[in-house]
């Protein structure tokens, strides 16, 4: 059996986020996106490659990025992330 | 009861004081007159495991002063007139953040360079006033050696009990003489300089909530209690806030901490010079005078009464918060009041402020980076008693 | 303890504009704290006056926030006093290069065991965008409409010329070397220095064509270049990069290590004349 995927949970704090779109211009797994008036969104959670490197470039503190316990990860499969 | 006494300078009884009261930390910038302090400081500070620093300005100088006392330990300098400006900055820092220690200002003559360094006395507003902003400001003025001890170890006692600046204004006259001090045992002196300290659960300590007596009590950087001083408008935990009830209510306190103390601290001094047995009764003459100054004064008040008029001398010892109560007692018993002082007339708007026209008030006024000589403040006294 | 719990969070969201670079820096301080295992109580943090003077509002160790271009004075006094706890300075250029740079110099010189960190966005944001003395010559500021007729100082060239301890630079698109370089400079005795060049978009990118905060991280991206590969480029390709990286320092004694020896002799009553040793 092939070893699973690690699944990370991205969690975006909306209270701290300025919406300034550098986690949407450089996660090199393309996690983010930025909505019509420019807000930041997890729309790719189930791609995150847990670099951290969105966690360490944000200017407000608002992302982190944990390891899914094995029960998140199952169930970000079963809902399609 | 003095342990020893010691000829020595006006300078030197400073750092004397110093010590005594606890000092542990000296930073500051070499300017004459105050210089030999430093030198002092530089051998005695480490010979008791305390630090001199020689900063590169002065700005740096109180700053240094206000980080070794937020860690917890009681720091002073000590400049002159320039310096002494140039400090102004941090002075304010410190009584905004609430952080103890004392500086010293030997004086000299001004503006700027002025004379240098010959005599003057014209800081006086500027101790009070010099950094900007609404603050308490407490200012001790010596005018023997001894007293430059004494006053020396009360700024300490002050600044440490009050969590606030306290200045010891000295000028060059009284720094440079060299008189006998009674020192006391330095046992006494343990513990002289203590500020309050907070109790309980760390976790629920506030940097800025004050005690009954108003003042906050102060943990050392390093503590478990942790710490968060604040130059900038703050709440009681120290975190920054702009809410104008906070800040008025911050404000009031650091300036009615110093106010509700006064009564306990050093005050004046009274002299009192009556006319030989016989003479004809006449209204006295009162001088208020300070540092220097008050010597000679003293001197003019003798002479004075050896001319018929009975003379007193209220010497102040502190010069803010102004010993209004005293002033006015002594001026209301004398018919008429005169201010001598090495500047244009500074102490003299005060005493005329608390004597108002109840009586005549009169300066003295010399600025020219001499001395003022008791037969100056004879004339100028004959002069307006009109005798 | 874990980064974040270093955090004031009552205290968030940050105070600074959107997509300047402080809240980069001050997560990668608190990682290096957290890295360290530095308790909230050997830890001091002394700011001045500026945007990134606001970094005590946010830290939940000892701290001082002190008056603008003092902070290095204020940790000196901090420091002599007490070797044993971490003293951090944390200003901007304004603070520490413009109003602060004779502390900056001398702070080096005495090599006193602070580490200052600098978050240099090369102008005064506080205070509207003006230029500083590390605005580049030429670049635009509400002062400089018609470019900087003034040079900007290399920090870490004039730490290190005054006897740092360490000195690094990085960017706040390099954070993950940013936090080994505080790790590094928070561990040495000495003075250590960590220029960090930091992103605002708001006036100095505004003012100068890239106002966009990603845009700003792509710049640093580009014209950071780390030391060893710095030193190899030509001359013309040099024209608009610079070196991060550890960047410099001497391994003098640092002031504490000094001045103990100052005490000793003191304690000892050896007079007046102390050797307290010499600088190689």
């Amino acid at each position: 059996m092939a070893k699973a995927k690690k699944r990370f949970r991205v969690t975006l704090n909306r209270a701290w986020c300025k919406d300034c779109g550098i986690c949407v211009a450089f996660c090199p797994a393309k996690v983010f996106e930025a909505g019509e008036r420019g807000e930041a969104l997890v729309a790719r959670e189930e791609d995150c490659t847990g670099c951290q490197s969105c966690v360490l470039r944000c200017p407000d503190l608002a992302l982190e990025v944990e390891e899914a316990t094995p029960s998140q990860a199952a169930e970000a499969v079963t809902h399609g992330g | 009861m003095a342990a020893r006494t010691a000829f020595m300078q006006g300078n030197e009884a400073i750092l004397e004081g110093a010590l005594h009261a606890g000092a542990r930390f000296f930073a500051g910038y070499p300017i004459t007159p105050s210089s030999e302090i430093a030198e002092l400081a530089s051998t005695r500070l480490p010979a008791r495991g305390g630090v001199y620093l020689q900063m590169e300005d002065e700005m740096a100088s109180m700053g240094a002063v206000i980080g070794a006392s937020a860690a917890g330990a009681p720091a002073f300098t000590a400049t002159s007139g320039p310096g002494f400006s140039l400090m102004q900055e941090n002075l304010g820092l410190a009584a905004m953040a609430e952080v103890p220690c004392v500086v010293v200002n030997v004086q000299r003559s001004g503006p700027s360079t002025g004379l240098a360094t010959r005599p003057g006395q014209a800081d006086v507003m500027q101790a009070r006033w010099g950094t900007h902003g609404d603050h308490p400001s407490l200012v001790f003025a010596p005018a023997s050696a001894q007293e430059c001890f004494d006053l020396t170890v009360e700024a300490f006692i002050w600044a440490e009990r009050l969590r606030t600046p306290v200045i010891g204004r000295a000028d060059v006259v009284v720094g440079h003489l060299r008189e006998l001090v009674a020192l006391p045992d330095p046992e006494d002196g343990r513990a002289l300089a203590s500020r309050p300290r907070p109790q309980g659960p760390p976790d629920d300590y506030c940097t800025y909530r004050p005690g009954p007596d108003g003042v906050p009590p102060l943990a050392d950087f390093g503590s478990p209690y942790i710490v968060h001083l604040n130059g900038s408008m703050h709440d009681e935990r120290g975190y920054p806030s702009a809410d104008p009830a906070q800040a008025g209510r911050l404000i009031q306190r650091l300036v009615a901490k110093v106010q509700a103390r006064v009564g306990e601290m050093v005050a004046v001094r009274h002299f009192r010079h009556d006319p030989p047995e016989g003479a004809p009764p006449r209204p006295a003459v009162l001088y208020v005078a300070y540092g220097s100054t008050a010597r000679a004064a003293r001197e003019a008040a003798l002479m004075l009464a050896e001319k018929g008029v009975p003379a007193r001398l209220l010497q102040l010892k502190r010069l803010w918060p102004f010993p209004d109560s005293e002033v006015e007692a002594a001026a209301l018993e004398a018919g008429l009041t005169v201010v001598p002082e090495m500047n244009l007339g500074q102490v003299v708007l005060e005493v005329e402020r608390v004597v108002g026209k109840r009586r005549p008030v009169w300066s003295c006024a010399k600025s020219n980076g001499e001395p003022i000589t008791p037969d100056e403040i004879l004339a100028r006294t004959l002069e307006v008693v009109g005798a | 303890m874990k980064a974040r719990d270093y955090l004031i969070e009552e205290a968030m969201p940050l105070f600074w504009c959107r997509g300047c670079g402080n809240g980069i820096i001050l997560h990668a301080l608190l990682r290096a704290l957290a890295r360290l295992g530095k308790s909230r109580e050997e830890t001091v943090v002394v700011t001045g006056i500026g945007c990134f003077g606001k970094a005590d509002d946010y830290i939940r160790t000892h701290s001082i926030h002190g008056t603008h271009g003092r902070a290095l004075a204020i940790a000196t006094g901090v420091k002599a006093v007490n070797p044993g706890l971490t003293v951090l300075a944390l200003m901007g250029d304004g603070d520490c290069a413009t109003i602060g740079g004779n502390h900056l110099i001398h702070a080096a010189r005495r090599n006193i065991g602070v580490t200052a960190v600098v978050a240099n966005n090369l102008n005064y944001g506080m205070t509207g965008g003006q230029f500083s003395a590390t605005t580049p010559q030429g670049a635009r500021s509400s002062t400089s409409s018609f470019g900087n007729p003034e040079s900007g100082f290399d920090l870490c060239r004039l730490a290190g010329a005054a006897g740092a301890a360490l000195v690094a630079r990085a960017t706040v698109y390099h954070a993950a070397l940013l936090e080994s370089l505080l790790v590094e400079a928070i561990s040495c005795p000495g003075f250590s220095l960590v220029e960090v060049m930091s992103s605002c978009p708001v006036y100095y990118g505004r003012y100068n064509g890239i106002p966009d905060p990603a845009a700003m991280m792509r710049w640093w991206q580009e014209s950071a270049v780390p030391a060893s590969r710095y030193a190899e480029l030509a001359p013309e390709e040099k024209q608009g990069r610079f070196p991060i990286g550890r960047l410099g320092g001497s391994d003098r004694p640092a002031f504490s290590e000094r001045y103990a020896r100052v005490q000793e002799a003191a304690q000892a009553g050896a007079g007046r004349w102390i050797q307290a040793g010499t600088d190689r």
